[in-house]
């Protein structure tokens, strides 16, 4: 209970700092039109020389798409910088005054940084989700939308514990950037359906760096793909994936010795 | 003329050795580039054997041998970012490297240019890797290999003169984050590096005859995977040489306004 109220005291404060800087604003939709034209134009020519790709349409390619942008989105407010800031902090040796706090440490890490313009992404991916949706003429039960926002949710958990495994590498080995630079660009793989990419891809997709979970996954979820075995093993995995990613930020807090004191 | 080229060849042999000893953040970097080209060849090899062994003219060897070519020509595109001369005006970094004896971009182009010898050796690693993955399709004559070895040089002069027009930009406003964007859309689309341009519609394929952006990309590559006519291959260098004059001589008149524009900001 603590822990929520603590994360929203800090999501207020970083919206109220961002929404001083108004012009960011127009300067991140216009950045996310751009991704969302590249993305497009991508589709568009796929689809010129074909019907479908691995059994997708263009049009469920087209929610794939949404929730790429949608989750990247989140990725970039909510996790990325507070990651960042973690990783700054350990090299600088800067993360004794967080861990001295009085409040659990890995959630205190989590809710400091938000990037409240970032969710122009979010709105555009949205948008496209919705015209997706509605132009496949599909009604969504109640059960579907359920299962939707829950494995959005279990995808969102997944990355936010694989980025915290990286982020504690640092209590290690010092500089990861370039391992933070390796990420963004496998998370473009999630454009695309996994399915399409060769085994041992699509398995290290899945289970070592999870973009499957974020944005496949619920596409299966929206398309009547996913199936009951799946979802629970995304809960699975999702479980393992927090509990693992904990211990390992823990671990790295006992070792680390900070500089400043 | 002899002094300019005794700077370029100190100038490389330094940025040589400096980039070897980061030769293990280099990789990582060349790694995270890896994932682009891969996605792309994947999507566009399910493609062609849905349509039963080829698209455009491309079998998924061929696409294969396009992208593991890309990740080189990629990389030789890198170079001084219009971010970097962002920085160095804001912060007035420039007042220094004006006080030099020789226009700054010589420097860039030295120094990114001995880089590219670093990035050359790591690579040849790389693609052997990819080779054995994606099994591309590649047989090379003599001449393509000589013209792809100047073509790709070519490529990183004629990105470098654009990169520093945009970067230049920043002499009259301060932040361009978002033209740069643009900028790098267009050329995703328009250079071949999204995919071979003879798979783009025809009417995209004609606007970029016009536009530098083919020469940096599509050109080089298709230099040593095609099977261009030698008189299309010369023609290519001949255009490339034609994009890097206009780029130098704008460069030029750029520098010449910006230049009066800059007040040293910074110390």
């Amino acid at each position: 209970m603590h822990s929520i109220r603590l994360a929203g005291t800090f999501l207020r404060i970083a919206i109220t700092n961002e929404l001083q800087y108004r012009v960011n604003f127009f300067i991140q939709i216009l950045q996310s039109l751009i991704s969302l034209a590249i993305g497009l134009i991508g589709l568009a020519l796929v689809f010129d020389y074909t019907s479908d790709l691995n059994g997708w349409s263009a049009n469920e390619l087209l929610m794939v798409m949404g929730i790429y942008l949608l989750m990247g989105g989140v990725i970039r407010a909510a996790i990325q910088p507070n990651m960042n800031r973690l990783m700054q902090e350990i090299r600088e040796g800067m993360l004794d005054y967080a861990l001295t706090k009085p409040a659990d440490s890995q959630v205190l890490v989590s809710v400091r940084e938000f990037r409240f313009w970032q969710l122009a992404d979010v709105a555009v991916g949205a948008v496209v989700l919705g015209v997706a949706f509605s132009r496949s003429g599909q009604t969504l039960s109640v059960v579907q939308a359920l299962a939707f926002i829950a494995v959005l949710l279990m995808g969102a958990l997944m990355i936010y514990s694989f980025w915290l495994m990286i982020t504690s590498s640092a209590f290690w080995i010092i500089r990861v950037d370039e391992i933070v630079n390796l990420f963004e660009g496998i998370y473009a793989a999630g454009r695309w359906p996994v399915g399409i990419y060769p085994n041992w891809l699509r398995l290290s997709l899945t289970f070592l760096i999870p973009v499957a979970f974020a944005v496949t996954i619920p596409a299966e979820a929206l398309t009547g793909r996913l199936t009951l075995p799946t979802l629970l093993g995304a809960l699975a995995l999702t479980v393992f994936f927090l509990a693992i990613s904990r211990w390992i930020f823990k671990l790295g807090a006992r070792n680390y010795s900070g500089a400043s004191a | 003329m002899r002094r300019v080229l005794d700077f370029y060849a100190q100038f490389m042999r330094l940025s040589i050795q400096e980039q070897f000893q980061y030769r293990v953040a280099n990789y990582f970097y060349m790694i995270g580039m890896i994932a682009e080209p891969v996605i792309y060849l994947v999507v566009w090899s399910t493609v062609a054997e849905a349509q039963g062994g080829q698209v455009g003219g491309y079998t998924p060897g061929e696409f294969a041998a396009y992208y593991i070519v890309w990740t080189l020509v990629r990389n030789m595109n890198l170079v001084f970012t219009p971010y970097g001369w962002e920085y160095r005006i804001q912060k007035g970094q420039l007042s220094m490297e004006l006080l030099r004896p020789m226009h700054p971009i010589h420097n860039d182009v030295a120094y990114f240019a001995g880089w590219k010898v670093v990035v050359i050796v790591l690579w040849i690693p790389l693609a052997i890797f990819l080779a054995w993955i994606f099994k591309p399709t590649l047989n090379p004559t003599l001449i393509q290999g000589v013209v792809f070895f100047f073509a790709i040089w070519g490529a990183y002069l004629i990105r470098t003169m654009s990169l520093s027009l945009l970067g230049m930009i920043t002499f009259w406003t301060t932040r361009v984050g978002a033209l740069y964007e643009l900028y790098f859309a267009l050329e995703l689309v328009l250079s071949g590096r999204l995919v071979p341009m003879t798979l783009m519609p025809a009417w995209v394929q004609q606007v970029a005859a016009y536009l530098p952006f083919q020469w940096t990309f599509f050109f080089p590559i298709e230099a040593l995977v095609g099977n261009l006519p030698t008189q299309q291959l010369l023609y290519g260098l001949g255009m490339q040489v034609l994009w890097i004059t206009i780029g130098i001589i704008a460069v030029n008149i750029m520098w010449r306004f910006g230049i009066r524009r800059f007040s040293a900001v910074g110390n």
